[in-house]
């Protein structure tokens, strides 16, 4: 796998523009099993995600948290690390945003939101320094303890959305946030809300801080070669901390943005495994601000056109799911999608 | 005292926590082959989750869950395969692989269900193994109460622990699998063929986590639940962690494991919330691997692809 283009250029692009195409034919088979017509799906597909402008705006809407998360997983990815944790890490910054923002009424809107999104970031930031912590100090494989920490968080939101937090409805689910603490909508009647915005000072400022800043250069080049970076008079263990806990704050940035922006509450389990997907954002997307940008839309316009999908034609919504898994097989495989290339070539 | 004691580790609760073990003993079998090689499976979640589908789809075809489990086992296989194709051939990082297999389980199952019977959430009721009695065992104080009526399957895979651990440890096949994992390029240079020995593994691995998803849908219940496996597959990677690798150690942590699932509804009763002792697996498991409780070390080749030279 590469983790560490620095930019883009035509070359890197092909694998990912290949992966989603031989995906989306791939895709298509299950379609026939259907017994619905591809094309004819795929062009509900593509209709409803980036027909109008409302279709796009829900597209943006439902890629926003893939930008966080997909970030978050290329941000470990250029320490060289893997952080299978995003989910989890968004979950906690969810919870912890939840709670402030359901606690404090009559707080100024220029404090209570900026509150609560700190307050999140803070929270997955520290739940994914432990991992990083663990891997640093004591050679841990961060990938199983990511996994651990996930269900830990699964298990302690449930614990707070059923006990101490449980709103006053019978769902499991927090209060509804004080307005003062909601990120605002920017295209009613759809979900589309100012965490887009933040989304994209955040990914200017990975941009900046990875290859503007002498820390983003430390931490890639502890991704590159651990070995000759701390021969370079680099602290290995201090950039993946780092790194990981920079990770987990963008994860966390995702649950913070459904919560704040789109439920408005926390909800029990409410994230479609918004973080595993976002280890497809990442990977599509090179690892690279930009490409996870796009690759973010990506997902985001499958996830909408997959529910108009589902509506419209006979073909289950988990079409996408399935086609999200072979893209993130395709793009990982670039030796295998590389080689289908060249052998058609040569037919 | 005692009769608190007795309230939460009794007869009852045993058994029940070997049933709860079960679907983790055969899936933390099958991490171990594949680890043991060299390769890392994070898709036990999933080969699990397609396991327990098939094992229900095909019982309910086949009207046998006998044959079902045939089906669970096959299938197991062909997510196994896959997952070597990928890491193995392709030298797809291995994480990135089992993670795929996991998020594609998740979609073909719902998919599959949906297509298949038009239904959302759960599938129709199919025909299950049947729980039997042992003679003479059933009939002994308390172990017989424990041990002595259970499904086939519970009894399946503790056999297959002494399995396991005999092919690992007293055969020569195991003997090349752990120096494969261990040092491919020493196990190669004597002639042992890495890269057929981690496709077999890591088939044998899918294979034998089909078989702990169908229990689930085939043994304990009679029938198919979206995402069932609820993070089975990951509780099964930690009890292969927790017990270090080895049959007996994944097996005892599997029933540490069975355990506190059995036992969190009547530590909830006297207010001790579930949710933390469902936790309780992952961060014992992240203590072992830290080394506070003797340390688990994976074996030295894991996660790197075997490049020949």
């Amino acid at each position: 796998m590469e983790l560490q283009q620095s930019s883009y250029s035509s070359r890197d692009l092909l694998v990912p523009v290949v992966s989603v195409i031989l995906a989306l034919l791939a895709g298509s088979v299950f379609i026939l099993i259907v017994g619905e017509n591809p094309v004819a799906a795929y062009r509900v597909l593509f209709v409803e995600s980036f027909g109008s402008v409302r279709n796009i705006a829900t597209t943006l809407q439902r890629a926003t948290p893939l930008m966080f998360t997909g970030m978050a997983v290329a941000f470990a990815f250029r320490c060289g690390m893997f952080n299978i944790g995003a989910e989890g890490q968004l979950y906690v910054g969810a919870i912890v945003a939840a709670i402030v923002g359901v606690s404090f009424a009559n707080l100024p809107r220029l404090i209570h939101l900026p509150l609560a999104v700190l307050a999140g970031m803070a929270a997955g930031g520290v739940w994914a320094l432990v991992p990083g912590i663990l891997k640093a100090k004591l050679g841990v494989h961060e990938v199983i303890n990511t996994i651990m920490m996930n269900f830990v968080a699964y298990y302690l939101t449930d614990y707070l959305v059923t006990g101490p937090f449980h709103g006053g409805r019978w769902a499991p689910e927090t209060d509804r946030v004080f307005p003062t603490a909601a990120l605002a909508r920017i295209f009613p009647p759809t979900r589309l809300n100012s965490g887009i915005l933040l989304a994209l000072v955040a990914i200017g400022v990975v941009y900046v801080i990875l290859w503007k800043t002498r820390t983003g250069y430390e931490i890639r080049a502890v991704g590159l070669n651990p070995t000759a970076a701390e021969y370079g008079g680099i602290s290995v263990s201090r950039n993946m901390i780092l790194a990981m806990g920079i990770s987990g704050a963008l994860a966390s940035l995702a649950g913070v943005e459904q919560v704040l922006g789109v439920h408005g509450r926390f909800i029990q389990r409410f994230s479609p495994e918004l973080g595993f997907v976002g280890i497809a954002v990442a990977l599509l997307g090179k690892n690279h601000p930009v490409g996870v940008f796009f690759a973010a839309i990506l997902f985001g316009a499958l996830r909408t056109g997959g529910a108009a999908m589902d509506r419209l034609t006979d073909v289950p919504r988990e079409l996408v799911v399935i086609i999200q898994a072979m893209i993130i097989m395709l793009v990982a495989a670039d030796e295998l999608t590389r080689g289908l290339l060249r052998r058609r070539r040569t037919v | 005292m005692w009769a608190y004691i007795t309230y939460f580790v009794n007869a009852t609760v045993l058994a029940a926590a070997l049933r709860m073990a079960t679907p983790l003993i055969f899936t933390s079998m099958g991490g171990i082959f594949s680890e043991r090689s060299g390769v890392i499976n994070i898709g036990l979640e999933g080969m699990m989750l397609t396991g327990a589908f098939m094992g229900m789809l095909v019982t309910y075809y086949s009207g046998t869950p006998w044959v079902g489990l045939l089906g669970a086992l096959a299938s197991g296989a062909v997510m196994g395969l896959i997952h070597a194709v990928a890491s193995v051939r392709y030298k797809v990082d291995q994480v990135v692989s089992g993670t795929a297999i996991n998020i594609f389980a998740v979609g073909f199952t719902v998919f599959m269900l949906r297509t298949v019977f038009d239904v959302a959430g759960t599938s129709p009721a199919v025909p299950r193994i049947q729980s039997i009695t042992l003679p003479l065992i059933s009939r002994i104080p308390v172990v017989g109460e424990i041990i002595g009526n259970q499904n086939p399957m519970v009894y399946m895979a503790l056999a297959l622990v002494v399995l396991v651990h005999v092919f690992l440890f007293r055969t020569v096949w195991g003997l090349r699998l752990r120096a494969v994992g261990e040092h491919p390029k020493a196990a190669d240079t004597v002639g042992i063929n890495v890269f057929q020995t981690r496709y077999i593994a890591v088939i044998a691995s899918g294979a034998l986590a089909g078989l702990g998803g169908a229990y689930l849908s085939i043994a304990h219940l009679s029938r198919f639940g979206d995402g069932m496996t609820a993070g089975r597959g990951f509780i099964s990677l930690a009890a292969m962690i927790f017990g270090k690798w080895t049959p007996f150690g994944a097996l005892g942590a599997s029933i540490l494991f069975g355990f506190a699932d059995a036992v969190q509804m009547r530590l909830q009763e006297v207010g001790i919330p579930r949710h933390f002792v469902q936790m309780g697996p992952y961060i014992l498991t992240m203590i072992a691997l830290a080394g506070f409780i003797g340390r688990a070390t994976p074996p030295k080749a894991i996660g790197k692809p075997y490049e020949k030279e």
